[in-house]
């Protein structure tokens, strides 16, 4: 039986490969096909924050007055609408990857995935890919409306050091959002409620509209940069409106990348590790707990 | 020697019961630990289709959990194609798939090709291929015209056949049918059976184990069956060896016209066991019991000699239902009606 050819007894690498990247594409495709089919999303996930930002942006207009600080007044406002698209990554993260097991098992598609051959961080790979292209659009609607509704300057320093910022974040919230996953996977109910105490202190921590930079002492905006969302977005910042930041630019691309391999390899240790402490305890394929 | 397609040894799953329920403390005398399953021996053979049947709480679903590796056992062990489902997990899962009765797995978002195909990407199945077998799986459960449908507007039963069909579309060696027919209509459970022995046929190196609560779909289908009880087998065999068990002698019903004679010296014929007869309006009901099933000649013989009208003449075959019974000490229906009670179901 294993031993036949059709089901070889050890996967080849090459196989395991393209097994990974089958499985990643095959998840992310339901994620993507709710962005073409649930199109009320545009109202909900747009609107709404662009009206988020319009607040802010009118505070920032007011207090700075454009006429005669045209230029400090532009940063701010870009800012906010930097802020308010990127927020929507990490929302994402929590509720889209984060609680994404704990979904999966209630619907009763976890247990279909793991009795796969199929490799769970493939899976994971998949809600991730799926996730940043459905939240992409909308944050790029957000961006797009912020910047033409605001007047907002878009000179960045360099496009392709914008690009790499912008895929770094993205690599390293992803990979926290993997294991927040593994971890939420087994905590099941309490999930939920760590999602909840995760996203309004982020806000906070991440300066999701205004620079953390100028705000917090140096020691604790060092600390909050630990949040990829904090050292990502101050990086754009200082790439597209040349804002002081916590750290140099490089110096945050840097602490991106390395936290993009740490978060990475330890959702694969966690998943790997909580997958089978929850085929001990019987919690894989039980429900609504 | 064949290695087994499935071998578990004194398998044992045991589930820690909850202490605390709402705040409140527990009985002191309240269990700790429900067993689900306890000491499970078994063999199933390559190219056998194997059923398991019980009650609900019986232990058949843990079973099924820990041989597609989605369950730890407590202890014991079981191996599907020779290979350790705790060890060696990651390499029994390209071979196996399983059905569940009653799941609600899918993505309601996407529709019913769509699901079947994603579901068939985790097993790396090709695109083009896995379109044909969907294709083909679709027709055998008369969902042809619901490919383009969205999950989340199909009925629970349309919803069932999705599900068997992704259990097929990887062409799986060993297959898990947990109550695959649960709550179908007869049509579509009967065309379910006859594709399920068809694709038995296809390829004798495939395997199916099977769960049923359906005495007579067991009967129908399985080559061999198990029946379990509060997690222990009481019983492994063909169906037909199981109902020889409750039936040591060959019976036969006969019914008799009124006034008929000769049926009170049946039990004194040579190669009859024992004669019971009872008198109705309408007819006479005798029952035989034989040493041999040719004695019957004898018996009718005698009573056309003496003059009686045979009306009716059938022999009597045990069920599954009297197997059941005389190994449970009681039928499936009041099983379940005691688990309903409070018994954990889900086990």
């Amino acid at each position: 039986m294993p031993e036949s050819p059709r089901h070889p007894a050890t996967p080849s690498p090459r196989h395991a490969a393209k097994l990974f990247v089958a499985a990643a594409l095959a998840r992310s495709y339901a994620r993507v096909a709710w962005l073409f089919r649930s199109r009320s999303w545009m109202i909900q996930e747009t609107v709404l924050p662009v009206l988020a930002v319009a607040a802010f942006a009118y505070s920032y207009q007011a207090m700075l007055d454009p006429r005669s600080n045209p230029e400090v007044a532009a940063q701010y406002t870009g800012l906010v609408v930097l802020g308010a698209a990127m927020t929507t990554f990490w929302l994402n993260v929590l509720w889209g990857m984060g609680a994404a097991l704990y979904w999966e098992r209630d619907s009763g598609n976890l247990e279909l995935f793991v009795m796969s051959p199929a490799p769970m961080m493939g899976v994971l790979t998949g809600m991730a890919l799926g996730g940043m292209t459905t939240t992409f659009v909308r944050a790029t609607v957000i961006a797009t409306a912020g910047v033409l509704l605001f007047d907002v300057p878009v000179n960045p320093t360099s496009w392709p050091l914008l690009g790499l910022v912008f895929f770094l974040t993205l690599t390293a919230l992803y990979g926290l959002g993997m294991m927040f996953a593994s971890v939420f996977l087994r905590w099941g109910r309490e999930a939920w409620h760590l999602v909840n105490l995760l996203q309004e202190p982020v806000y906070l921590l991440t300066g999701t509209n205004f620079p953390v930079s100028a705000i917090f002492p140096k020691a604790v905006a060092a600390a909050a940069t630990l949040i990829p969302l904090t050292a990502g977005m101050d990086a754009m910042r200082q790439v597209l409106f040349r804002t002081p930041g916590i750290f140099g630019v490089w110096e945050e691309v840097a602490a991106l990348a390395v936290l993009s391999v740490i978060f990475l390899f330890t959702a694969r240790w966690l998943l790997a590790r909580l997958e089978r402490r929850a085929r001990e305890e019987g919690k894989l394929t039980v429900r609504w707990q | 020697m064949d290695t087994p397609a499935i071998r578990t040894e004194n398998l044992t799953r045991t589930y820690r019961l909850p202490r605390r329920r709402w705040g409140k403390a527990p009985a002191p005398d309240a269990p700790r630990e429900f067993t689900a399953l306890a000491g499970v021996t078994l063999d199933v053979r390559p190219g056998e289709l194997f059923g398991l049947l019980g009650p609900n709480g019986a232990g058949k679903t843990t079973l099924i959990k820990i041989l597609t590796t989605l369950l730890a056992p407590t202890s014991g062990t079981a191996e599907v194609g020779g290979l350790d489902v705790v060890s060696q997990a990651r390499r029994i899962r390209p071979f196996i798939n399983m059905v569940s009765g009653g799941e609600s797995s899918g993505y309601g978002i996407l529709n019913v090709r769509e699901n079947l195909w994603l579901f068939a990407r985790m097993y790396g199945v090709p695109t083009a291929l896995a379109h044909d077998r969907i294709d083909s799986m679709l027709g055998v459960v008369g969902l042809t015209e619901k490919a383009g449908s969205r999950v989340s507007h199909l009925s629970t039963g349309q919803r069932q056949k999705m599900n068997f069909c992704r259990g097929f579309i990887t062409d799986p060696k060993v297959l898990f049918l947990d109550e695959p027919t649960l709550g179908l209509d007869v049509t579509s459970a009967r065309a379910i059976r006859g594709f399920v022995r068809e694709w038995m046929k296809q390829d004798p190196s495939r395997t199916l184990l099977l769960t049923t609560h359906y005495m007579a779909e067991a009967d129908d289908l399985c080559d061999r069956l198990a029946i379990i009880d509060q997690g222990k087998v009481l019983a492994c065999d063909t169906p037909g060896n199981l109902k020889k068990r409750v039936q040591e002698y060959p019976i036969f019903e006969l019914s008799l016209a009124p006034g008929s004679g000769g049926w009170a010296k049946l039990g004194d014929l040579p190669g009859v066991h024992q004669s019971t007869a009872v008198e109705k309006p309408e007819s006479i009901e005798v029952k035989v019991a034989l040493f041999e099933e040719p004695a019957i000649g004898a018996v009718v013989q005698t009573l056309a000699t003496n003059g009686a009208r045979i009306l009716a003449l059938k022999k009597v075959e045990p069920t599954l239902e009297d197997v059941f019974i005389e190994l449970v000490g009681h039928g499936l229906a009041d099983a379940e009606e005691t688990t309903a009670k409070g018994a954990p179901a889900d086990a």
